[in-house]
C-alpha cells in the first residue's frame, strides 16, 4: 500500500461540533473488544439510524474537536467496523486523531470540507492529493506528512512497527526520527 | 541554547533528538508506561501482532485494574485477568488489582513512580494528572502504547505552552475543581488544543497537591495535550515523602515563549458547577440552586483524595442525606480509603446514609457502582458530563467540588456549601 493508493469513495455522514467519544462508543461497552459488537453500539444515542444507514467505505464528516474526551480506541474500532473508512473534520482531538491514523483511518483536516460536504451524497477522499471531492466541489485539506503519512502508507501503526523492527534497531531509530 | 518552557525541558531530557522546539516532532522514551483493564487488552493483542521478541522495558510498565474493578461481569473479569496474564508472560512486576491498588492516576503517585521531570505515557486520557507533580503525563490510545511496549519510544508533537499564572489565594469552599472549571470556561473545551498548560505564579503556593491533581486531571477537558505545574517547595516536600527527593524541581527559563498567558485571580473565584453536557459550561453554584439531584457521586481520579473526603465529612457531619438521594463516595486508592477510615470519615459518610465504594473508576465513565436511569440527575466530582456519561442518555450530570456535592446530598438539590456551613474566616 502507498499513500497514493489511499483513496476512499463513499457516502457522507454528518455530525456536529465537539462529538465526544462517549457518544461514539458509550463507556458501558468498554470491556467489549469484538469489532462487530462495538460497531453495533456506534453512535447509538447520538445518531440511532447510523448503524443501519452506513455502508463499507463511507465517510464521516464532523465539525470542531471531533472525538473529544477519552482515549478509548474502541471509538475508532467501532466506526471502522461499522464501515467508515475516512474522516473529514474541521479539527480533531489529539488522542482520537492518533488512534484513527494508527488504525489506518485517514483524518483530513479541512474547515471548508467540514462545512460543505453534503450528507447522503458520494464523496472521494484522496490522502495523497490532500483533497476531498464531491460532485464538482473540490476541498483542500491539510497534507498528512511525516510519521502520520508513513503509518497510513503501511496500513496502520502495527504494520509500520513490524516494518521498523524487521529493519533492525539502527534503522528503527533513524526511521522514527526522519519520519 | 534558547529559553525553554517546562514542557520543552522535560521532553528534551527524554527525547532521542535532545532539545526539540515546540511545534516539532520528538521521539520520546517515557519513564512509565501505564495501561488499565479497558485499554490494556486491546494493546496486548496489538503488541502480540507486532511480533516483538519481548517488552522493551518491563520494569517501567504499570498495569492497573480500575475501570471495571472489582470485576462487574464475566467480560470485564476476563479483561482484568488479561492484565495479570500479560504481566506474567512478559515479566511485568507492577500489576495492581482491588485491595492493593486504586484508580491509576492517584495510584501512580502513591507508588513513588512520579518525580519532578518524570514522563508518563498512559493509555487513559487523564494521564495528564501527573502534571500536578511537575511531571508530564500524556494520554494515548492502545495502539500507540502497544508500539511503545515493543520499541520503548514514541513519536509525538512537542506542544507549545500556555502559561497559567495564579495570583491571590482561594476563598473558603473554593478548591482545585473550581479553579479548573473556571479555566475551561475561559478558554473553551478545545482552547488548549495542541498545547501544554503550564501552571505557576505567586498563588501556586496556596494550592495543596490534591488540588493541583484536580486541576491537572481536567487539563484534557480544555483540549490540552498535557500540562505541568512548576516545581516548588511543596512539590519537593511531596516528592521526598514519596521517596523521590532526588528529583529536581523544573521551572521554565526566563524568556521562554508561550502561545498565550492567562492570569487567574484565585481570590475572585467562587464554587462552580458545570452543567451537562459540557465540562466547559462552569458557572457559580448559585445559578443552579434548586436543581433536584437523585444521586451524588464523590470521587474519581480528579477528586477522590483525602482532601475531598475531608470536605465531604465537614459538610455531612451531623446530617443525613435527603430521603430521595443516593450518595456514593469513592476514595481513589486503597491507601486513601484506609486513611479515611482511620480518620473516622467513613463513619460520617455511612451514618449520613452514603455508600462507600472500593476504589474504582466506577460510574464516572458509566461502568458500574452507581449508574443513572432515564430522567435521573447526578451531581459529581468527576471530570466529564457528556450526554449519557454516567448511564442512560436521558440522565444528566453536573460537575462540582466535594463541598458542593455533599451539601447537595443533604438538601436533595444543588446547594452552595455556605448554606450548611456559614463561612467563618479562612479555608480549611
Amino acid at each position: 500500500m502507498t499513500l497514493a493508493s489511499l483513496e476512499i469513495s463513499g457516502y457522507v455522514h454528518r455530525l456536529g461540533d465537539h462529538v465526544d467519544t462517549d457518544a461514539i462508543l458509550p463507556g458501558r461497552y468498554l470491556a467489549i473488544r469484538d469489532p462487530a459488537q462495538l460497531a453495533s453500539h456506534c453512535l447509538e444515542s447520538l445518531d440511532p439510524e447510523f448503524r443501519s444507514r452506513v455502508r463499507p467505505g463511507d465517510i464521516m464528516v464532523a465539525g470542531r474537536n471531533f472525538g473529544t474526551g477519552s482515549s478509548r480506541e474502541h471509538a475508532v474500532i467501532a466506526l471502522k467496523a461499522a464501515g467508515i473508512r475516512a474522516i473529514v473534520v474541521e479539527s480533531a482531538a489529539r488522542i482520537f486523531f492518533r488512534n484513527a491514523i494508527n488504525l489506518g483511518m485517514p483524518v483530513m483536516i479541512s474547515a471548508a470540507a467540514s462545512r460543505g460536504l453534503e450528507a447522503g451524497q458520494l464523496a472521494t477522499v484522496s490522502v495523497a492529493r490532500h483533497a476531498i471531492e464531491q460532485g464538482r466541489q473540490i476541498y483542500a485539506a491539510q497534507p498528512l506528512g511525516g510519521e502520520v503519512a508513513a503509518i497510513l502508507a503501511s496500513g496502520g501503526l502495527m504494520q509500520r512497527t513490524r516494518q521498523l523492527l524487521a529493519a533492525g534497531p539502527m534503522h528503527t531509530s533513524e526511521a522514527l526520527s526522519n519520519g | 541554547m534558547s529559553a525553554q518552557t517546562i514542557t520543552e525541558k522535560i521532553l528534551a531530557a527524554h527525547a532521542q533528538e535532545g532539545f526539540v522546539p515546540a511545534g516539532n516532532i520528538a521521539t520520546v522514551t517515557p519513564d512509565v508506561l501505564m495501561l488499565n483493564d479497558v485499554s490494556g487488552p486491546i494493546a496486548f493483542e496489538q503488541f502480540e501482532s507486532i511480533g516483538a521478541a519481548r517488552v522493551a522495558a518491563a520494569d517501567r510498565v504499570v498495569l492497573v485494574a480500575d475501570h471495571f474493578a472489582p470485576a462487574s461481569d464475566i467480560v470485564s473479569a476476563t479483561a482484568i485477568k488479561s492484565l495479570r496474564d500479560f504481566a506474567s508472560r512478559h515479566g511485568v512486576r507492577h500489576v495492581y488489582e482491588p485491595g492493593r491498588g486504586g484508580i491509576e492516576h492517584a495510584l501512580l503517585d502513591e507508588l513513588g513512580m512520579i518525580g519532578h521531570g518524570t514522563v508518563v505515557f498512559g493509555a487513559d486520557s487523564h494521564t495528564c494528572t501527573a502534571g500536578a507533580f511537575n511531571a508530564l503525563g500524556m494520554g494515548y490510545g492502545s495502539s500507540d502504547l502497544a508500539a511503545t511496549l515493543a520499541i520503548g519510544r514514541l513519536w509525538m508533537l512537542v506542544p507549545e505552552s500556555i502559561r497559567v499564572e495564579f495570583i491571590g489565594a482561594p476563598r473558603r469552599f473554593v478548591s482545585g475543581k473550581d479553579i479548573v472549571l473556571a479555566l475551561i470556561r475561559t478558554i473553551g473545551v478545545d482552547g488548549a488544543a495542541s498545547a501544554s498548560l503550564e501552571f505557576g505564579g505567586p498563588g501556586l503556593s496556596t494550592l495543596g497537591m490534591d488540588e493541583r491533581m484536580a486541576i491537572a486531571n481536567m487539563a484534557v477537558e480544555g483540549g490540552a495535550d498535557t500540562c505541568v505545574f512548576e516545581g516548588d517547595a511543596r512539590s519537593l516536600a511531596h516528592a521526598k515523602a514519596r521517596g523521590r527527593g532526588d528529583s529536581i524541581p523544573i521551572l521554565a527559563d526566563a524568556g521562554a515563549k508561550y502561545r498565550d498567558r492567562i492570569v487567574i485571580d484565585l481570590s475572585a473565584l467562587s464554587p462552580m458547577v458545570a452543567a451537562p453536557p459540557s465540562p466547559g459550561s462552569g458557572a457559580p453554584v448559585e445559578s443552579f440552586a434548586g436543581q433536584k439531584v437523585d444521586q451524588v457521586y464523590v470521587g474519581n481520579c480528579s477528586n477522590g483524595t483525602l482532601t475531598d473526603l475531608r470536605q465531604v465529612a465537614e459538610i455531612l457531619r451531623g446530617h443525613t442525606i435527603a430521603p430521595h438521594v443516593r450518595m456514593v463516595v469513592v476514595p481513589a486508592t486503597q491507601a486513601i480509603w484506609r486513611a479515611a477510615l482511620a480518620e473516622g470519615l467513613l463513619d460520617i459518610f455511612t451514618a449520613a446514609g452514603a455508600v462507600v465504594s472500593p476504589p474504582t473508576c466506577g460510574a464516572c465513565f458509566g461502568g458500574h457502582m452507581g449508574i443513572l436511569a432515564a430522567g435521573e440527575t447526578a451531581i459529581a466530582t468527576t471530570n466529564r458530563n457528556f450526554r449519557g456519561r454516567m448511564g442512560h442518555p436521558e440522565s444528566r450530570v453536573y460537575l462540582a467540588n466535594a463541598w458542593v456535592a455533599a451539601a447537595s446530598a443533604v438538601r436533595g438539590e444543588i446547594t452552595p456549601p455556605q448554606a450548611l456551613l456559614p463561612t467563618a474566616g479562612g479555608r480549611s
